[in-house]
């Protein structure tokens, strides 16, 4: 097992630390990871699956909690 | 009678209706509700604008009811969220296509735009649909908003025309021109109209009305998986199980992206509890018409009961027992669509003014012998 | 899928880990389930910083003595979203449906962190107290970052100072309690761990001002947070920062209680001495019956686990320790009460409902949660409420609604149930 994890982020590559949640990969990456319904950008704010401001399209599956999901290699992460 | 004033008991969307028309035509009208506005069976509804051929009765009163809403729709705050989507009539196969020329013949009769789609047609439209399905029947006119705002929108109006408009007031009895509230206080009217939906019966007993239950299931945002409201034709298949638990293929697009996914029936179970069986055939036959909605992501269940007559037809007109009580209930399936026809031709009938449409089907007269004997369960 | 356990623990913190631990060794086979990835709850949270305090010993401690247990099997990433009848829960893991039968089942759901909206705290930049702290365990670096931390609770101190062991710089602590509780709070913990255990805290903390009786009123900012004013009552200022980690305290997770028929008072889940609900068979520990800490969630889920595995006499040996900690969560709810300046935090022009976006100015002109929902969607999201209700609970006193299934939102697929069981018996008909 390697130290570091290769994903993308609405399609630019990041490395993030094993272990990394999908909603830190985010963070990292600067982007928000969501488009609230009336316009505003949103990213992780409980960080405990509870607020669902975390969500994005992983791997092509739309409003995931990224705060619970660990990044994996080859991850596609886009945000909505 | 020199009827001018009326007291409405219920504020759901049909009360609020009945308070809108009857203030707007000069009468003094106090409306009471128990609890908020539209918030009983108006808030379980889906709120699709329907026109329906059951018979030539429901035909004429849906059919009038639409033409309301389109008057009403310019008025209408965007937060009714009023969207003149459609509905989509499937047909299975061959025998369900019949079924759809002869919907379109039915309709077009009646002056309802229709439109038959072939497969091809079906498909197009509805991309999200199973392959193999024969075709069906696109209603244009038909739309979808949200009740529970739709109804408190009829209730401003009301009070916009002079309504008096009392929440959180819940009547304990009408008869003879006299409401008494729950607090022992009470109030005098030359009419008293029970819009009290499914409870209509507590208040004036003998109502041939039943409680059926029904649940719908809301899923989050995904923009474009439907585009009309689908109704199934499947129903044929199993066209005597009128008074069995049943189930349907029911999708609705809401103007927010999210999708209401009906829906069911059932008379014996009184309870709101979330019944996971009925769920569980419901989304079967979800799963069988649109095999992708199974991956999608459902916020919550909900349940609520529809207010049914024996010949699901609601109840309009004067009370038999009491010539002072008037209903606006038993709206069964409908009542979303059917309020502001229901409000038309109660108002008609309390003015002496002439309807678009015969009232006589509505008469709660014509159950005449069930309310004399009370004997209906 | 269904598999069946002797007993069911929902939530892998530390009261269903204690719980579990002490069921299986009991010889009982145990299904230890929880949402997150990995077990150890909120503040056992990720990997182990090089500080090596009490927490952190006593995570070592029981991760070794759950992973050494073969009668427990863990599932991760594994949430509860119903009851679909006696003796069975139904979960999702990995968009899976997987139902669990149990004979008794202990719900170790613990807390979440209470939210109150104020102007800006969308802002991305701004997150809760525990919920900053879980995004750096989680991997984020925060070296060198500007970080306000504001709120309320034991909780603010001890994010504080993991903050600055990770790096940040952590410009201020902002308690909403007043000195005054604090120090009494100080007093009656003053013969405990607990004192040490604070002190120690602040010792690592120590060169971060810590305020008493302030809290943050406005975060400001364009696309992410650049500022954030704070407020002591008398006086506001504005400190520039890159991360605000605020929250008020915790609200515990009774959904799943609720929805197997437990009762409630004042919002926490009735127990008996043995931790059992009023519902037979089914236990509860931890932060759901009340907001004690560390020490007393363990105590709970011990003897839970016991009790369940019908060992009493053991669980009964464990709950004269376990009543003594409870005299300390009660100091806590007077302690961290919430003041009323607090009431006035949100502006008209404020978010409340985060997942609707609803402003203070739409929801507060509603007499009721119920009403206020159906007409703005405030709640109707996806977080079902959680936020936006619990924070009105406090704002306007609003009762929350009844709980239905799902607890959270699930798959279509997995409500229709796990894919074995037989067809219900229906009919189609016509009518919408
Ligand atoms: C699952 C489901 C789906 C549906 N889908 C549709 C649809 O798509 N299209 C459609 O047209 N219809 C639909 N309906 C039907 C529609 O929801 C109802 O017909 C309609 O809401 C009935 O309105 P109402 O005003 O008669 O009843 P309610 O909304 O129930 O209003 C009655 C009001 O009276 C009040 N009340 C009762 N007793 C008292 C008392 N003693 N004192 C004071 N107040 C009292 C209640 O609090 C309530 O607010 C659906 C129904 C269900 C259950
Ligand atoms: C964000 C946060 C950070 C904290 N940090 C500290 C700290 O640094 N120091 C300190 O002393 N105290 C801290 N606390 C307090 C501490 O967590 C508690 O006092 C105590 O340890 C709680 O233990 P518990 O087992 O009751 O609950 P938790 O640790 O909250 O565990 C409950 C678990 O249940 C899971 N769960 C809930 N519902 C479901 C469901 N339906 N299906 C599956 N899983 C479910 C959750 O994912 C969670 O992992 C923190 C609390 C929070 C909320
Ligand atoms: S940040 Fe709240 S659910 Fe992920």
């Amino acid at each position: 097992m390697t130290d570091t994890v290769r994903l993308t982020v609405n399609g630019r590559a990041l490395t993030v630390p094993a272990g990394a949640t999908v909603a830190v990969a985010l963070a990292i990456a600067g982007a928000a990871c969501r488009t609230s319904v009336s316009g505003e950008p949103r990213a992780a704010f409980c960080a405990m699956g509870i607020c669902f401001e975390c969500r994005a399209i992983v791997d092509g599956g739309p409003h995931q909690r990224t705060c619970q999901i660990v990044c994996r290699d080859g991850m596609e992460v886009r945000t909505e | 009678m020199a009827a001018r004033d009326a007291i409405v008991i219920g504020a759901g969307i049909v009360g609020a209706a009945c308070a809108a028309e009857l203030a707007h035509a000069g009468l003094r009208v106090t409306l009471l509700e128990q609890a908020q506005p539209g918030t009983d069976a108006t808030a379980a509804g889906m709120g699709h604008i329907v026109v329906m051929d059951d018979s030539p009765a429901q035909l004429a009163l849906t059919h009038l009811s639409r033409q309301l809403w389109d008057n009403l729709a310019p008025s209408l705050p965007d937060t009714v969220e009023f969207d003149r989507c459609g509905t989509l009539w499937i047909a299975q196969d061959e025998e369900e296509m019949a079924e759809v020329h002869r919907k379109h013949a039915t309709y077009g009769a009646a002056g309802v735009e229709t439109e038959i789609l072939d497969a091809a047609g079906l498909h197009a439209a509805e991309p999200n649909l199973a392959a193999g399905l024969a075709g069906g029947l696109l209603v244009p006119g038909d739309a979808v908003l949200y009740p529970p705002v739709a109804a408190r929108f009829l209730v401003e109006r009301a009070v916009a025309s002079s309504a008096k408009f009392l929440a959180d007031t819940p009547v304990a009895s009408a008869q003879n021109h006299t409401v008494t509230l729950r607090d022992g206080s009470s109030l005098h009217a030359d009419v008293i109209v029970n819009a009290a939906g499914a409870s209509a019966g507590q208040l004036t007993p003998g109502l041939p009305i039943r409680k059926r239950k029904g649940h719908l299931v809301i899923t989050d945002r995904y923009p474009g998986f439907c585009r009309h409201q689908l109704i199934e034709l499947g129903y044929l298949k199993s066209a005597h199980s009128v008074s069995a638990d049943s189930v349907a293929f029911n999708l609705q697009p809401r103007r927010t992206g999210q999708m209401l996914l009906g829906s069911s029936r059932q008379y014996t179970d009184e309870s709101s509890a979330v019944d996971g069986r009925i769920v569980q055939a419901m989304i079967e036959r979800a799963e069988h018409y649109a095999p992708g909605i199974g991956a999608l992501s459902a916020l919550r269940i909900w349940t609520g009961f529809r207010a049914a007559t024996p010949d699901k037809l609601p109840l309009i007109g004067p009370s038999l027992a009491d010539a002072s009580v008037w209903l606006a209930t038993g709206h069964e399936g409908l009542g979303i669509t059917t309020s502001l026809a229901t409000a038309r031709l109660l108002a008609d009938q309390l003015l002496g003014r002439p309807s678009p449409i015969a009232a006589e089907p509505y008469l709660p007269a014509r159950f005449e012998n069930a309310q004399k004997t009370g004997a209906h369960d | 899928m269904t598999r069946s356990f002797d007993i069911v623990v929902v939530g892998a913190g530390p009261a269903g880990i204690a719980a579990a631990c002490a069921a299986a060794e009991q010889g009982r086979r145990v299904a230890l389930l929880d949402d997150n990835p990995a077990p150890g709850g909120q503040i056992w949270r990720g990997p182990s910083t090089a500080h090596r305090d009490a927490v952190s010993r006593a995570k070592e401690r029981w991760l070794h003595r759950l992973q050494q247990n073969p009668a427990i099997t863990s599932l991760h990433g594994c949430r509860v979203f119903d009851v679909p009848g006696d003796g069975l829960l139904a979960a999702e893991q990995n968009g899976q449906r997987v139902d669990l039968r149990y004979s008794k089942v202990v719900l170790a759901t613990g807390a979440r962190e209470l939210f109150l909206p104020f102007p800006g705290w969308t802002l991305p930049g701004v997150y809760g107290a525990g919920g900053l702290q879980a995004m750096v365990k989680a991997g984020l670096p925060v070296r060198d970052q500007r970080v306000v931390v504001a709120g309320s609770g034991p909780l603010l101190l001890a994010v504080a100072a993991y903050l600055r062991e990770t790096g940040a710089r952590v410009s201020a602590v902002c308690e909403q309690a007043s000195w005054r509780s604090l120090l009494r709070f100080g007093a009656s913990i003053a013969h405990t761990s607990r004192l040490w255990q604070a002190a120690g805290y602040r010792w690592r903390t120590r060169g971060t001002p810590f305020h008493a009786g302030c809290w943050p009123v406005a975060a400001h900012g364009g696309k992410t947070l650049e500022s954030v004013t704070l407020s002591n009552g008398t006086r506001q200022w504005t400190v520039p920062c890159d991360l605000l980690a605020c929250g008020f305290h915790l609200v515990p997770n009774t959904e799943l209680a609720s929805l197997l028929g437990c009762t409630l008072q004042q919002g926490f889940v009735t127990v008996d001495a043995l931790q059992q609900t009023l519902i037979a068979n089914v236990f509860c520990a931890g932060e759901p019956t009340g907001i004690g800490g560390l020490e007393l969630s363990l105590a709970e889920g011990e003897v839970a686990g016991l009790a369940a595995a019908g060992a009493i006499r053991a669980a009964q040996a464990r709950i004269p320790r376990r009543d003594r900690l409870r005299a300390f969560a009660a100091q806590l709810a007077v302690t961290f009460a919430l003041r009323q300046e607090l009431h006035s935090l949100s502006k008209a022009d404020t978010i409340v409902c985060r997942c609707e976006d609803v402003t203070w100015r739409t929801v507060s002109q509603y007499t009721g949660w119920r009403a206020a929902k159906l007409q703005t969607r405030c709640g109707m999201g996806p977080c079902q409420g959680r936020i936006c209700g619990s924070a009105l609970n406090f704002l306007l006193e609003w009762s929350p609604d009844s709980v239905r299934p799902p607890i959270f939102p699930v798959s279509i697929a997995s409500l229709a149930g796990p894919t074995a069981s037989a067809p219900a018996e229906l009919s189609a008909i016509q009518e919408n």
